[in-house]
This record gives structure tokens, C-alpha cells and sequence, in this order.
């Protein structure tokens, strides 16, 4: 069983953030992390690999920069890594993305592909879907349980009010959603061996694809404008006199809004 | 000259601050109040591998050098010196001992079960009647065929009360002095050794510390550590590494402390302003600053001295007395700046005041590292 795990270098999400005059972010000067969305495709790709043996392989698309996200992933567990990287990818949009990705996908041998829902710092959520477009495979999103056999997955589906058992033949894309499992830390141990693990770096001429596809200049999304986020309002402050009248309070209020 | 932090130990940095501040974080008033760290906690960390940090790859260890080790140290004084002082007790006491100066036989029979955390070491050299004069202990090791028999007691053991080895001081020949020391490892369960009961402190709860005895104990002679006759230089060299990681831990309570001051003092208003709009408090604030900055660097860089082969006493002894004196002021600071609410137990301030205390003391007091640091300076060329 081999699965690729498709990972992104996200800016901090607790850092300030800034957008530069072409609204790109200003990624510079943050510090980065495993998109922490991604951090749960890894934690249930190794508990698949720890239970039916395999490899679980990490693809992440970013800037040279991006080899510390991809020294944690070694470090939690992940036996190898597929780092495409290029100076014409400044810019990619989701589809870009896809492109690459895919591309690149064809070239590791693969009976799974994980996913997070979507990233922290662009939120699209497109990349999933592009990616079993490009590839031609059965896609399961908002995966919350994963059971493999020989030739196919039986995924728990999150949708509202429960789950949805969906079972599809490998290979398949599944995004795996946040708070399917506790993604581990990488053990100190973990860190020692992946100084060990090999990084195989791809530019674009490697996996044969015109630069001007890609980048700002290939990007099928344009940003025409952006705005602050509205301040977080103070909120409604409610004070109960006793304990059954504050559950009361707030079983109206989630109801109110559809979440029991 | 290059003071980067390389890769492999800024990853193992990002782990444990992220480990700390889910896992240990929420613990400290638990902690606190129970004076001790629940074993499923202990446990994460030894799965973690903070057990193991310093340790060689060889023996099971994580290979990280004096430097990782200070890092993770560092990390872990940030949120509770009870952490750190149980990770030092285990890693730069005990095991160091073991790992500077034990038999290869010795090492592979010990630290890969030290490294797991299966088995937690202790250092027993203090005694009711030798602390700084470390030299004239009084617990005796008198050989007995191919077995050394220990009378004597240790005190303030730290993990006395939980450990499962004790790297131990003893006198094997009284007419040498300190040339007449040996170091041993002994097992719990060796059949007269008896521990005491838990030592109440001022602070570093979460962290116990013992009286250990011993009434004709039986110890094999393949676990004296080094040779017979070299257990002070064990036990002098051991304190080096040791005093550089409690160096870290003080520059991790002592960042937390002005961290907190900060936060304070941005938010408390008095006189219609916050109180860090007042100079008095940005000068206690820059102090602090200046403080911690000094104290870090000054303890990465003697641990690049032992990681690079080199020795580091001198620099030791000048880490040891600096940062335990820094975090002493950066602590008291930290309590005047939050005025009366750093003198309520609900505040951590309150415990990192009454933490820090000890190290001025432990591992040599400042005023035996003052000593060495003379010596150093004056000794003839």
C-alpha cells in the first residue's frame, strides 16, 4: 500500500499576516508550518501504513524554503519526500496547483492519495477535487474514518447530522478532515532518522511542464481587491441564575443556528 | 562564526514547545498543587523521547548534544523548572555520569533503558555533612571480594524518591581525599538501600527529592563508574554538562517571566493608561531583556564548546552562577511588575519566584562557582 500524502508550507497561522501591493501574501517575513489541515492526511496515512505495511510518501509544491515543513513530516514518520520546487511557481493558483501536483502524482506509485480539507492561508478547498480530475480517480472528501482493504477504501464521509459510509476502488483521493485523529509529534528519534530520509526535489523541466502554465502569469484566479477583516464583535453575554437556565441558554442558541 | 541553530535542533525546538504547550502547559496548577507530575504525563515524555535527548544514538539516545539538550531544556524551564529539574536529575546527572565516564558494558546495560524512560536515574553526592564541600563525603565503600559494601545517606536526591538507579558518591579510600572518591551505579532494589521520606521545599513541586540510605549495601564491583579512586573528577566533570542545561532551564523560566511581565503590563491599566506606558516599567522590562539575551547566548555557546570536543568548565561555572542570578532578577522584576497579582498563587509568577530560589544553591552554589571562576583567573601560567 503506497500513499502520498499532498502537504503545503502555510505561513504561521497565528502570525499577523499582510498582503503585499499585488495582494500576495508577504511570506518572508513569517514563519511557516505544515498546513495544520495536512497534519491529520499524514497522522491517518501513517496509522494506514502502521496497520497494513506500505510507504507513505510526502509531495509538497512550494519554495525552497519549504524543506523544514518537509523535515517535520519526515520526522513524524513519512519514509520519503517529493519536494517540487521552482522560482517560475511564484503565484500558482489552485489549478496550477492541480497541474503540478498530478503531474508529479504520475510519477510516484500510488494507491492512495491524502489530502487536508483545504489550507490555512488560501482556503480554497479546490485541490482535492482537481487532483482526482487530473488523475482520473474516484474522489471521498471530509473523510472522518478510513478502513483499507486489497483493492479498495470504506471512508466515514462528515456530513451534517452524521456520517456517510462511502466505499470506492484505489486508487482514490480522500481529504481527510480536522479532528479525524490526534496527529502525533514527531518523536525525538523521529527527527535523528529523518536527517536520513531522502528529499527528491523536482523542478518543473523535470516533470516536463511549461513554466508560463503555471506562476501569477498561468494563474486562472485573479485577485482584484481585498479587505480587512470586520473586528470579531464583543458577542452576547448572557447571565443565568442557575446552571439548568444557562443550559437552556445555550441549547437555544446552537439550536438557533443548526448545530444540534 | 556562526550562530545558527542548525535544522534537526530548531525542529526538535518547534516539537517540544508544541508538546509543552498542549500537554504540560495546562498541567501547572495540577502539578502545583498535587507536587507531582501524573505518570501518563511522564509517560508522553518519555515516548517523546525527552528522556533521551542528550544521550548517544549508539545507547538508544536522540543524539542531540549538549545543545538540543539545552534547547529542549530551555523549553521545558519555560513552562515548570519541575520538568527540567527531572529531565536533569535523569539526563545530565545521572546519566551523564554513566555516559562520561561508565565501562561500555556499563553504558549498554543502563542508558538504552535510561533513554526510554524504563528506568529514571537519580545522582546521590550531597550529604548531611558535605554540600559544597563535596570532597569530604562521608558514605564509605569498602571492597568485599568482587563487591563494594556502602554505608553512609544522601540527601535532597532529586528523583530520589521515584528513581530506578542512583549514580552514587562514596568514600573508597579516606586517606586520598578527593582521590579517594569513587562513582557507582546502584539499583533500587539492591538489598540495602532504603529511601526516606519526600523532602517538603519551597518550590520546584512536581519534582521530589529524598534522603537515600545506605546500610551495608551490596553493590557489584562492575558498576563503579570509571575506576576506583576517579569518582570526584566523575562527579566534577558530570556537574559541567549539568550546569550548562540548568544554565537553559534558567533562560526558560526567565523568558517566561518577562513574556508574562509584557503581557501585563500591556493590559493593566492604571492612571488611565497601561502601566508599560511608564518608563519605570519598560526600563525593568529592558533590563530583563538585556538579562535573558545574555543568559541564552552565553549558554549556547558553551554547549557548542562541549559539542565541539572542547572543554567547558570554566564556562560552566560562569553559566551556572550568571543565569541562576539572572533569573533571580528577572523573576523579582517579573513580580513587581505585576504588583500584588504576582504575589497570588493563582498567578504562575507567584511559583516561578519561589522556583527560582533554589538555583542559586543546587549544583554548586554561587559561590562556589565564584570560586572556580577565580581560580581559573588566578591560577599561575
Amino acid at each position: 500500500m503506497n500513499i502520498v500524502v499532498c502537504v503545503k508550507q502555510v505561513p504561521d497561522t497565528t502570525a499577523r499576516k499582510e498582503l503585499g501591493p499585488d495582494f500576495r501574501l508577504n511570506r518572508a517575513a513569517l514563519e511557516s508550518v505544515v498546513n495544520p489541515f495536512d497534519e491529520y492526511a499524514i497522522e491517518e496515512a501513517l496509522r494506514l501504513k502502521e496497520a497494513n505495511g506500505g510507504e507513505v510518501v510526502v509531495l509538497v509544491m512550494g519554495p525552497p524554503s519549504a524543506e523544514d515543513i518537509i523535515r517535520k513530516t519526515l520526522a513524524m514518520g513519512a519514509d520519503r519526500a517529493v519536494h517540487v520546487t521552482d522560482p517560475a511557481l511564484a503565484g500558482t493558483d489552485w489549478s496550477g496547483t492541480c497541474a503540478v501536483l498530478s503531474t508529479a502524482l504520475r510519477r510516484i506509485p500510488h494507491d492512495l492519495v491524502l489530502t487536508g480539507t483545504e489550507s490555512t492561508d488560501a482556503r480554497s478547498g479546490l485541490v482535492p477535487g482537481g487532483l482526482s480530475e487530473a488523475l482520473g480517480i474516484p474522489l471521498v472528501t471530509y473523510a472522518v474514518k478510513l478502513e483499507l482493504d486489497a483493492e479498495s477504501i470504506k471512508v466515514h464521509r462528515q456530513v451534517p447530522g452524521g456520517y456517510q459510509e462511502v466505499q470506492t476502488p484505489l486508487p482514490a483521493v480522500v481529504s481527510v478532515v480536522k479532528g479525524a485523529n490526534e496527529p502525533r509529534y514527531p518523536s525525538l528519534k523521529g527527527i535523528m532518522s529523518a536527517k536520513r530520509k531522502e528529499i527528491q526535489k523536482l523542478t518543473l523541466a523535470d516533470l516536463d511542464i511549461d513554466p508560463a502554465s503555471v506562476g501569477l502569469h498561468g494563474a486562472r484566479t485573479v485577485v482584484t481587491a481585498s479587505q480587512a477583516r470586520a473586528e470579531k464583535s464583543s458577542g452576547e453575554v448572557a447571565r443565568p441564575e442557575t446552571p439548568e437556565e444557562a443550559a437552556v441558554i445555550i441549547a437555544d442558541f446552537l439550536q438557533a443556528r443548526k448545530y444540534i | 562564526m556562526d550562530f545558527s541553530v542548525p535544522d534537526d535542533v530548531k525542529l526538535l525546538q518547534s516539537t517540544v514547545r508544541e508538546f509543552v504547550r498542549d500537554r504540560l502547559a495546562p498541567l501547572t496548577m495540577q502539578v502545583e498543587h498535587d507536587d507531582a507530575v501524573p505518570s501518563e504525563v511522564l509517560q508522553e515524555m518519555k515516548d517523546l523521547g525527552l528522556f533521551a535527548i542528550p544521550f548517544a544514538e549508539e545507547y538508544g539516545g536522540g543524539g542531540f548534544g549538549e545543545l538540543g539538550y539545552c534547547v529542549a531544556m530551555e523549553e521545558l524551564g519555560a513552562v515548570n523548572a519541575a520538568y527540567s529539574n527531572i529531565i536533569g536529575g535523569h539526563c545530565s546527572l545521572s546519566g551523564a555520569a554513566i555516559a562520561l565516564a561508565g565501562s561500555d558494558h556499563l553504558k549498554q546495560r543502563y542508558l538504552p533503558a535510561m533513554a526510554t524512560g524504563e528506568k529514571l536515574g537519580a545522582f546521590a553526592l550531597t550529604e548531611p555533612n558535605a554540600g559544597s564541600d563535596a570532597a569530604h563525603i562521608q558514605t564509605t565503600a569498602r571492597r568485599d571480594g568482587d563487591h563494594y559494601v556502602l554505608n553512609g545517606s544522601k540527601l535532597w536526591v532529586s528523583n530520589g524518591p521515584m528513581a530506578d538507579l542512583y549514580t552514587v558518591f562514596a568514600v573508597t579510600d579516606k586517606e586520598q581525599g578527593s582521590k579517594g572518591v569513587t562513582a557507582f551505579v546502584v539499583d533500587r532494589d539492591t538489598p540495602g538501600l532504603t529511601i526516606g521520606k519526600v523532602d517538603e521545599k519551597m518550590g520546584l513541586r512536581g519534582s521530589k527529592t529524598s534522603e537515600i540510605f545506605f546500610d551495608e549495601c551490596c553493590v557489584p564491583a562492575e558498576n563503579v563508574i570509571g575506576e576506583e579512586g576517579r569518582g570526584f573528577r566523575v562527579a566534577m566533570q558530570t556537574l559541567d554538562g549539568g550546569r550548562i542545561a540548568l544554565g537553559a532551564s534558567c533562560v526558560g523560566q526567565a523568558q517566561t517571566a518577562l513574556t508574562m511581565s509584557i503581557q501585563w503590563s500591556r493590559q493593566r491599566v492604571q492612571f488611565g493608561r497601561p502601566i508599560a506606558s511608564n518608563q519605570a516599567i519598560q526600563w525593568m522590562l529592558a533590563d530583563s531583556e538585556v538579562d535573558v539575551h545574555a543568559g541564552r547566548w552565553m549558554t549556547y555557546h558553551a554547549a557548542w564548546k562541549i559539542d565541539s570536543g572542547q572543554r567547558a568548565s570554566h564556562e560552566a561555572a560562569v553559566v551556572k552562577v550568571y543565569c541562576s542570578e539572572m533569573l533571580n532578577r528577572v523573576v523579582d522584576r517579573a513580580v513587581q511588575v505585576h504588583g500584588g497579582m504576582g504575589y497570588m498563587k493563582e498567578f504562575d509568577i507567584e511559583r516561578m519566584y519561589r522556583d527560582a530560589r533554589i538555583v542559586r544553591i543546587y549544583e554548586g552554589t554561587s559561590e562556589i562557582q565564584r570560586m572556580i571562576i577565580a581560580d581559573d583567573l588566578l591560577r599561575d601560567e
